[in-house]
């Protein structure tokens, strides 16, 4: 049995997106609570095991959930643009949507990434898991703050 | 901007993983350009000597050093003209992580830095580690997927955020090829590689040949790839 943990560092000049994925069956049953995501430091620090949606922008999937899907919300992650927060719905230990809760919209920057990238990013997600790979190299968009709450999800979920 | 890590390890291994991110804050806080403090920082700007730096700033030169050598001036700790070694510290940061986790006993183990990989033993009984490599041209898809055992895999490319890659010898943003992946065995040589070789554009091609237990798979701005001739053994099914 494996799991994987996720660390945040402040300011290594990083770049570009990770999604890291277990590729085996489910051992960890669901669960709200924060125990397993060893970050620290600036990002995902915070709060929030349940959903939050803000209203007219981002809807949340649960309201769709079909029989055996469950819903898992990631953590808060705080990014120095500002907050991202993803849910995902896993069915049989396969994440089936992943929906962006929360995310930076302070420059007209952010709202083209929010249009652009965040679909991407969850199609990349979606894309990752089928192909049954344990990780992404060279993802095209930085998305620490994705990453960080999706890792979170994920590390409760499957 | 900051780097996400995320380790796949054994379950018993936790002690060991707080050492580990441990270490990873620790070169954050010594090695980033972004803090004022660091060593990098206050080296860049003369007000200590390299001796008064952590010794560990003195490997990663030489490492800098040797690298920019062999791919004749296409790595440089000097990207965009003030000292910034990140290029190399990254996969240096992720490669000793990984080491720390097999020096406690862990066999088979993983460390993700920002899409840069260090790969240890086999994912399970017999499984290869799977790697998928994103296609910069079709964001959301997958060029291809590697597999391997004990390997590195880092990727250079164009970042949506971000700084560009620099080529040092013209000082502007390299724009030769879309991505460039690397596979070798440790990832601060192959990471610091990819850079140089993103850098060195279409040409990366022969070098990287000439380059012992190194492979490259590349996409090119018009969508074309090329890939160097051992890298088919690391082709997953």
């Amino acid at each position: 049995m494996r799991r994987v943990v996720l660390a945040v560092t402040g300011t290594i000049a990083g770049l570009v997106a990770l999604l890291s994925f277990k590729s085996h069956s489910p051992t960890v049953p669901v669960a709200a609570t924060t125990g397993t995501v060893g970050g620290s430091s600036s990002s995902s620090s915070s709060t929030s095991s349940s959903s939050r949606t803000i209203p007219g922008e981002f809807q949340s999937v649960a309201g769709t959930l079909t029989q055996g899907e469950t819903e898992i919300t990631g953590k808060v992650a705080n990014t120095v643009y500002g907050p991202v927060q993803v849910e995902l719905v896993v069915k049989s230990g396969k994440i089936v949507k992943v929906a962006i809760l929360e995310q930076p919209t302070n420059t007209i920057h952010d709202i083209q990434i929010g249009e652009f990238a965040f679909p991407k990013l969850i199609s990349e997600t979606l894309a990752a898991q089928n192909a049954k790979i344990d990780a992404v190299s060279g993802a095209s968009y930085t998305s620490a703050g994705y990453i960080a709450s999706l890792q979170s999800a994920v590390d409760h979920g499957l | 901007m900051g780097t996400v890590v995320s380790f796949d390890v054994p379950d018993w291994a936790d002690q060991v993983l707080s050492r580990a991110v441990a270490w990873l804050h620790w070169v954050d806080a010594r090695f980033s350009p972004y803090r004022d403090d660091s060593d990098v920082s206050r080296f860049g700007r003369g007000s200590v000597t390299l001796a008064e730096c952590v010794p560990e700033l003195a490997e990663v030169l030489a490492a800098c050093a040797d690298v920019a050598a062999l791919s004749g001036g296409y790595f440089t700790t000097r990207p965009g003209g003030r000292f910034d070694p990140s290029g190399y510290v990254k996969g240096w940061a992720i490669e000793r992580a990984a080491a720390m986790l097999t020096a406690a006993g862990s066999a088979e183990h993983s460390v993700n830095g920002g899409g840069d990989i260090q790969c240890v033993g086999d994912h399970g009984p017999g499984q290869p580690w799977r790697v998928g490599i994103a296609d910069p041209l079709r964001p959301g898809s997958l060029a291809l997927v590697v597999a391997g055992r004990d390997f590195a895999v880092a990727t250079s490319g164009v970042a949506e955020r971000g700084p560009h890659i620099i080529n040092p010898h013209t000082g502007q943003p390299a724009t030769g090829l879309a991505s460039i992946t690397m596979v070798g065995a440790t990832l601060a040589a192959t990471d610091a590689y990819a850079t140089a070789a993103f850098a060195m554009g279409p040409a990366a091609r022969d070098w990287v040949q000439s380059l012992d237990g190194y492979e490259a798979f590349a996409i090119s701005p018009g969508g074309g790839t090329w890939q160097t001739g051992g890298f088919r053994a690391y082709l997953a099914c």
